[in-house]
């Protein structure tokens, strides 16, 4: 028994205990931050190759803790994405006093969301994302000199507790008209009643929020945009990643006697965030807000592919979130990079690029490509499959309205490479030095993104693991 | 042999520029690159007469199917029929073509020939593609490089046109996707050739054939989607310019003929509406060019209603007019790319496009003058070049079509080469002839590249001008084919 546990949870353990080590380092002697950095870096290293190992499948703590091969995959994602955030703000860290706090808070909060994925019982769920966010709360505050660091710390933290209670208040009603928090049991429970569909509403309003969907995207902006390079990028990847995973084998598992009900729930949310995501996407000169609410659109496409059937939903879902993971990261870690060298962060900032910074603007336009779902970019395969999902249901106004809208999120990403490539400047960002480790983030994410889309067996290995979500 | 051979060379071939350091080196690997696109597409003539010549009636030849993605049913399907290997003989000429003209380009030249070359492999791809996954692929993996080939090297107002271009022509590609969308969701699959065998219920059609007919028309620059033509064409630098007519306003002139084949009720239902809209677009085209003093400008309107002769010819749906179509396709990309071309040769010495600005070049560039008028004269129609054999056929075809409105729209469309006839010998003889003013008068001729890229398009316009039963040979047993599948569903109904 006590062994299979340890199975179960490897994962979790294995980050757990690099949080200890970690606080080992900050108690042990003193040690320069470059060789902090690399020495964590290596063990996140470890930490993703230890969890490609092995895949198990079964329950613990009474259901309260479920895992399979599926769910371990979405973990290695996270990890994945973990590491080449690190890898990517080495410039930033390398000159920060609290790096292992830092550091302690984003683990902490992985663990969170390992947890949250895992949740066998809305419990379990709540408790996870609590952990994932609090600590998130902090870190967004780790820009110490800045004031707009602190602000967007306190939107974070009041916006998610909000919505969290919006999420309390859900769960109580599912609860109430239930009597059980376990996924297995509730899912009999479940049917049109009306308190139930507003409980189950406001679990979606309270979902909605974490992921930014409009209309409960209004924390985004400006967290986004205040935040330290590194916490945005996991917020916009690693954190909104998570609860997507949740949020789908939630309705997938719990809610299937209501899929018509959460099918239109899915499209309004879809219909509106999209286009509220590209509209103010369009305006933004701040790269870290033009990224916001691009990733609003993104998670707008990601709710139509989630609204088609159960495994091609979950599939698509997972295959978009690896390949968004090397777009986004490749697109942030030249924004971390110019930002941390430079302090410079708006768009304007970026004309002329290309004469200083080739490799750095290949990266860059090669990301909003995928992004944006320009082939042979895995974004476009991504974007389409999300798509494809989403039309199983044939609701072809649906997508003609996400195909029309991919042209203006196309308009904006553009708009970004013209800035690059085109316009002229007199005085362009100089020629940066990258660090090597960063340099090699980037690769790593060039390769995903040109190699997770071209080569089938990416998708298949998804797909095949999705049979039975 | 293989045809992913096609995609592979120009890979390649972008591949070794990418590492490679030097101009000179860039130049010489792209145009080795070229000229083995265009050999391999000669051998594959070859091969194709030699089976087609052995008696095997197979629709398309050469083909392969690997599986790509497994679960959603979308494989690597590649074939060709006599049609697509028109479009490839079509692309591998422009491509060396398009080489040559921009062996002189100095900012930024290995990043220059990387996107032309990606380009052509996008090109290659479409024409190969008997999957529609795999042929929407290659569609849009064709477009970003225009965006920034035109945005970087172009010359005007080069970023707006660059915009206005791809977002044009990605809202084309959305409807295309809907409506593939739509086929895979009736059919479950996105084989063409599976599709045409079991045929798309009568309700399906109606309702998906305007989102890909329309998508694909943006493409072929179709009234009222062709406002990107002119800008696109005239802001971007030469190659690019002969690219894009060349080849990529063939893509959607190719990609209308195959969805009206592969939905071919919706197409006779709405028929009508395609051949107004061509109607317009050659009329429109005609006299929106008269108003151009740009040489750029007045080739752009110009391939609008050219362009809106293939339209015409695929909506007549009869076996002469769609066979007119495809000649036009061949013939137009030829005869802009050498009119873009000559323009290029007499921008990069006089700095000017204005036709106000020009005239004598005739005495001190009697090369590239002379293919300026051929370009000219065949974009007229003058018999002898491959622009007269393409609109005749497509007028013969147009005429079979006994009902009122069809006659009117052929006639009004023949009208329309008086007034080609009239921009294109005033531009000529204004360039060309009278006084030379004293700067020009000093200026070269072509260099061995320019003359090169000029020669092989002009062989290419008098074979098909002077011996147009080559062209018929290659493409009359594919479009027969094409008529048994158009006709067979109107006898069904």
């Amino acid at each position: 028994m006590s062994s299979t546990i340890f199975i179960l949870l490897r994962q979790e353990l294995l980050l757990s205990l690099l949080i200890f080590l970690l606080l080992f380092i900050k108690i042990g002697k003193e040690r320069s931050n470059e060789s902090i950095l690399n020495i964590i870096n290596v063990l996140l290293f470890i930490n993703l190759a230890a969890g490609l190992f092995g895949s198990s499948e079964g329950g613990a703590f009474n259901g309260m803790f479920t895992t399979n091969a599926f769910i371990v995959l979405e973990k290695n994602i996270l990890n994945l994405a973990m590491l080449l955030i690190s890898m990517q703000s080495y410039a930033w860290l390398k000159s920060h006093k609290q790096l292992a706090e830092f550091y302690l808070l984003l683990f902490t909060s992985l663990l969170g969301m390992f947890f949250m994925i895992s949740s066998g019982n809305l419990l379990m769920f709540y408790l996870g994302l609590e952990m994932s966010t609090i600590p998130l709360a902090a870190a967004a505050n780790f820009d110490l000199a800045k004031r707009k660091s602190s602000e967007a710390a306190m939107k974070l933290i009041i916006s998610s507790a909000f919505s969290s209670g919006i999420l309390l208040m859900g769960i109580s009603f599912l609860y109430g008209t239930s009597g059980t928090l376990s996924f297995d049991i509730l899912t009999a429970h479940i049917s049109n009643n009306p308190m139930q569909l507003f409980g189950f509403l406001l679990l979606v309003s309270g979902f909605a929020f974490k992921i930014s969907a409009v209309p409960f995207h209004l924390w985004t902006a400006d967290v986004y945009e205040g935040s330290p390079v590194a916490v945005t990028a996991f917020l916009s990847v690693v954190s909104k990643a998570a609860v997507l995973f949740t949020f789908t084998s939630i309705l997938y598992k719990v809610f299937t006697p209501i899929a018509t009900v959460w099918y239109g729930v899915l499209v309004v949310l879809s219909v509106a965030t999209i286009l509220i995501g590209n509209l103010f996407a369009l305006r933004q000169d701040n790269f870290k807000r033009f990224l916001a609410f691009s990733s609003i659109a993104q998670v707008g496409f990601i709710l139509i592919g989630i609204s088609g059937s159960s495994q091609t939903g979950s599939a698509s879902l997972v295959y978009f979130v690896l390949i968004y993971v090397f777009s986004n990261l490749a697109a942030f870690g030249v924004v971390s990079v110019v930002s941390a060298l430079t302090g410079k962060e708006n768009i304007s900032d970026f004309k002329g690029f290309y004469k200083t910074n080739p490799f750095l603007s290949w990266v860059l336009t090669i990301a909003l490509f995928s992004l944006a779902g320009v082939p042979p970019t895995a974004g476009f395969f991504g974007k389409l499959f999300l798509m494809m999902a989403g039309a199983a249901k044939e609701n072809y106004g649906l997508i003609t309205f996400a195909a029309l809208n991919m042209v203006i999120s196309f308009y904006y990403y553009l708009k970004v490479v013209k800035a690059v490539f085109m316009d002229e400047n007199e005085q362009p960002i100089q020629k940066l030095s990258i660090p090597v480790i960063t340099k090699f983030a980037m690769y790593i994410c060039i390769a995903g993104i040109i190699i997770t889309g071209l080569a089938s067996m990416v998708y298949d290995y998804i797909y095949s693991l999705s049979i039975g979500m | 042999m293989n045809l992913s051979l096609l995609i592979l060379l120009p890979l390649l071939t972008a591949l070794l520029i990418l590492v490679s350091k030097q101009l000179a080196q860039i130049r010489v690997i792209g145009l080795v690159g070229s000229l083995a696109q265009l050999a391999a597409a000669g051998w594959l003539l070859k091969l194709y007469m030699a089976q087609r010549a052995a008696g095997n009636a197979a629709t398309h030849l050469f083909e392969s199917n690997t599986v790509w993605f497994k679960a959603l049913n979308i494989n690597y399907h590649i074939g060709i029929d006599g049609i697509s290997l028109a479009m490839i003989l079509l692309t591998s000429l422009i491509v060396v073509a398009g080489i040559l003209v921009s062996w002189t380009m100095e900012k930024l030249s290995k990043e220059y020939f990387f996107l032309l070359v990606l380009l052509s492999m996008g090109a290659y791809g479409f024409f190969i593609s008997l999957d529609l996954f795999t042929l929407f692929f290659f569609l849009e993996v064709a477009v970003i490089p225009k965006f920034l080939l035109i945005g970087i090297w172009g010359s005007g107002k080069k970023e707006n046109s660059a915009m206005k271009l791809a977002l044009m022509l990605m809202a084309g590609s959305a409807l295309v996707f809907v409506g593939l969308m739509g086929i895979y969701y009736n059919t479950h699959t996105f084989d063409m050739v599976e599709i045409g065998k079991m045929g798309i219920s009568l309700g399906v059609q109606k309702f998906f054939f305007p989102f890909v007919f329309l998508g694909f028309g943006i493409f072929a620059a179709l009234f009222p989607f062709h406002t990107w033509v002119p800008d696109g064409h005239a802001s971007a630098p030469t190659a690019a310019s002969m690219f894009l007519a060349g080849i990529s306003m063939k893509l959607g002139g190719y990609g209308c003929l195959r969805m009206a084949a592969l939905m071919p009720d919706a197409a006779h239902s709405y028929s009508w509406i395609i051949i107004l809209l061509a109607t317009i677009a050659i009329i429109y085209g005609a006299f929106a060019t008269m108003m151009q003093t740009d040489l750029k400008y007045i080739n752009a309107y110009s391939s609008i209603s050219h362009c809106g002769f293939v339209i015409l010819g695929i909506g007549m749906l009869n076996k002469t007019s769609i066979n007119g179509a495809v000649i036009q396709m061949v013939s137009h990309g030829l005869m802009t790319a050498l009119f873009f071309a000559a323009i290029g040769m007499i921008y990069s010495r006089t700095h000017t496009r204005m036709v106000a600005q020009l005239g004598g070049l005739l005495k001190a560039m009697p090369f590239i003058s002379t293919v300026f008028v051929i370009a000219g004269l065949c974009s007229l129609g003058l018999p002898g070049f491959s622009g007269f054999v393409a609109e005749m056929t497509v007028f013969m075809g147009s005429w079979q079509n006994p009902a009122g409105v069809y006659r009117i729209a052929t006639v009004i469309s023949a009208a329309s080469i008086v007034v080609t006839a009239v921009y294109i010998l005033r531009a000529t003889g204004k360039t060309i002839m009278g006084p030379i003013s004293d700067e020009h008068a000093l200026l070269g001729d072509a260099t061995w590249n320019e003359k090169l890229a000029a020669g092989l398009l002009i062989v290419g316009i008098l074979i098909i001008g002077l011996a147009p039963f080559l062209i018929n040979q290659l493409i009359m047993p594919t479009t027969d084919f094409l008529m048994i599948n158009i006709d067979k569903t109107l006898t069904l109904k």
